[in-house]
């Protein structure tokens, strides 16, 4: 039987209520959201807070909306309620693609952006998506507000820049003309952690890629991020050969692991092959070619992989 | 610490410690025990109970966040006298052999049809693929999911 150790319990009815009992109670103090990851961390004792700040009961944090040029989504919103947002999907097809293989329905209903952005896993998918997409997290704090990039909200396995006195609050997403994104993983299993995933957004001026942003999970890309097949895409043209060296390049860049998922070099041949898929599909949606399309040849087997966790 | 809630109906107060999980509350401090208790790591879904309007898993969610809410369990899926069409599905299609899973079953089937009266075989794999069934091959569960949507669109047997 596995249950928590003994802790106290707060419920938080504001962001600032939030705060004032961080402060109150200090680096013991963990902030409870969804609780997904944390009450399962907590039955192992891999996690043994004093004091849980329940913050279920702060609406404001549950929004999604458009606000001049950027999509808002409150850290509370939980996984369900992104992937059924059409607001999203219409604008970033990748945070829909992403929410559909992560965990299971029922774990979505409950389980929230926020807390799983915040517990930091180095296979969790939407940090490959907020990364490739450059997304900006709002941090609240005693000392007011502050924004960093999803690109250096990482500071390690299970560890972000979010102090014991934050609260996450907001990921704001930049909306730019041009722009195509997908997402794509391949897991063992439905509703398990991807052995490897990748996540895409392409900015099109003609057939120039104008910009680019590549999101890796699961196979040791520094920050999640394939920075360096990102400067190589930028100002070439979306053919075929150049989203394959794409590819290869992010792959060179990553550092995986051996374990239970897979092993080290089936990693690797993920990172490269997954990204080329996330390119084609990205630049497929980004001309506005109907789903299924074959861009560049070869999409038509890019549902394969997604299948595996599907 | 002191939580109310509202479960199939009624409401309950009890004092809980924060730590106790919401399967067990429901199990050992109300007697609802058609929730099982499977897994304890939110894989196997056998614990799987309504939150207001939505199902979870009830052995990932702490007491006190439900404070305040409805909880619907296998118990409240009937009124009583008569059975929800879903549960006259599992036992027309023979939907269980142990049983064990049947309850959370149950409970996702009930919100796939609410929000989805017409589903197809994949949606309701989809919807299910969360919980874990080691009897019956989950072709069964399908089929009695699909028999209540066609039973309750007006279709006989």
């Amino acid at each position: 039987m596995q249950v928590p150790a003994q802790v106290e319990y707060e419920k938080a009815t504001s962001v600032e209520h939030a705060l004032a009992l961080l402060a109150r109670y200090g680096p013991q103090a963990r902030v409870l959201a969804g609780g997904h990851s944390l009450i399962p961390m907590m039955k192992l004792r891999l996690a043994q807070p004093e004091v849980l700040i329940d913050i279920n009961g702060i609406t404001d944090l549950c929004s999604i909306n458009l606000t001049g040029t950027q999509l808002r989504m409150g850290t509370l919103t939980r996984h369900a309620q992104l992937l059924e947002s059409s607001l999203a999907g219409e604008h970033f097809a990748i945070l829909h693609d992403a929410e559909r293989v992560i965990a299971d329905p029922v774990v979505r209903n409950w389980g929230t952006i926020g807390g799983s952005l915040c517990q930091a896993d180095p296979s969790e998918d939407l940090s490959a998506v907020f990364a490739a997409l450059k997304g900006t997290m709002i941090i609240h704090g005693p000392d007011g507000q502050r924004e960093v990039s999803a690109r250096e909200f990482h500071t390690g396995p299970y560890e972000t820049v979010v102090g014991p006195a934050e609260l996450l609050t907001e990921i704001r997403l930049p909306i730019r003309r041009g722009g195509g994104t997908a997402y794509q993983k391949v897991s063992r299993r439905a509703g398990d952690w991807p052995v490897g995933a990748a996540g895409a957004a392409v900015w099109l001026s003609g057939d120039t890629i104008t910009d680019a942003g590549i999101g890796l999970t699961a196979v040791g890309a520094t920050h999640f991020v394939a920075a360096e097949a990102e400067d190589y895409l930028r100002g070439q043209q979306a053919t075929e050969q150049t989203l394959q060296r794409a590819g290869e390049i992010a792959a060179q860049h990553c550092r995986p692991v051996s374990d239970q998922r897979g092993p080290a070099d089936y990693k690797q041949h993920l990172a490269r092959e997954l990204t080329t898929r996330v390119l084609r599909r990205a630049v497929a949606r980004a001309r506005g070619l109907p789903p299924g399309a074959v861009a560049c040849g070869g999409a038509a087997s890019g549902g394969a992989a997604s299948g595996g966790a599907a | 610490m002191r939580v109310t809630m509202t479960v199939n109906g009624s409401e309950y107060s009890r004092e809980v410690e924060p730590r106790l999980l919401l399967i067990h509350f429901l199990r050992d401090d109300l007697g609802l025990t058609g929730s099982h208790w499977g897994c304890d790591t939110s894989n196997c879904g056998a614990c799987v109970v309504w939150l207001d309007e939505t199902p979870v898993k009830s052995c990932t969610v702490l007491t006190p966040m439900a404070a305040g809410r409805r909880v619907t369990t296998v118990e409240g899926l009937g009124n009583g006298a008569r059975l929800d069409p879903v549960q006259v599905g599992f036992q027309r299609c023979h939907g269980l052999q142990c049983g064990f899973c049947t309850p959370g079953m149950m409970l996702t089937a009930r919100w796939l049809l609410n929000r989805n009266p017409d589903p197809t075989e994949a949606d309701v794999r989809e919807a299910i693929s969360g919980q874990i069934c080691r009897c019956t091959g989950y072709e069964n569960i399908v089929r009695s999911v699909l028999w209540t949507a066609r039973h309750e669109a007006g279709a006989g047997d």
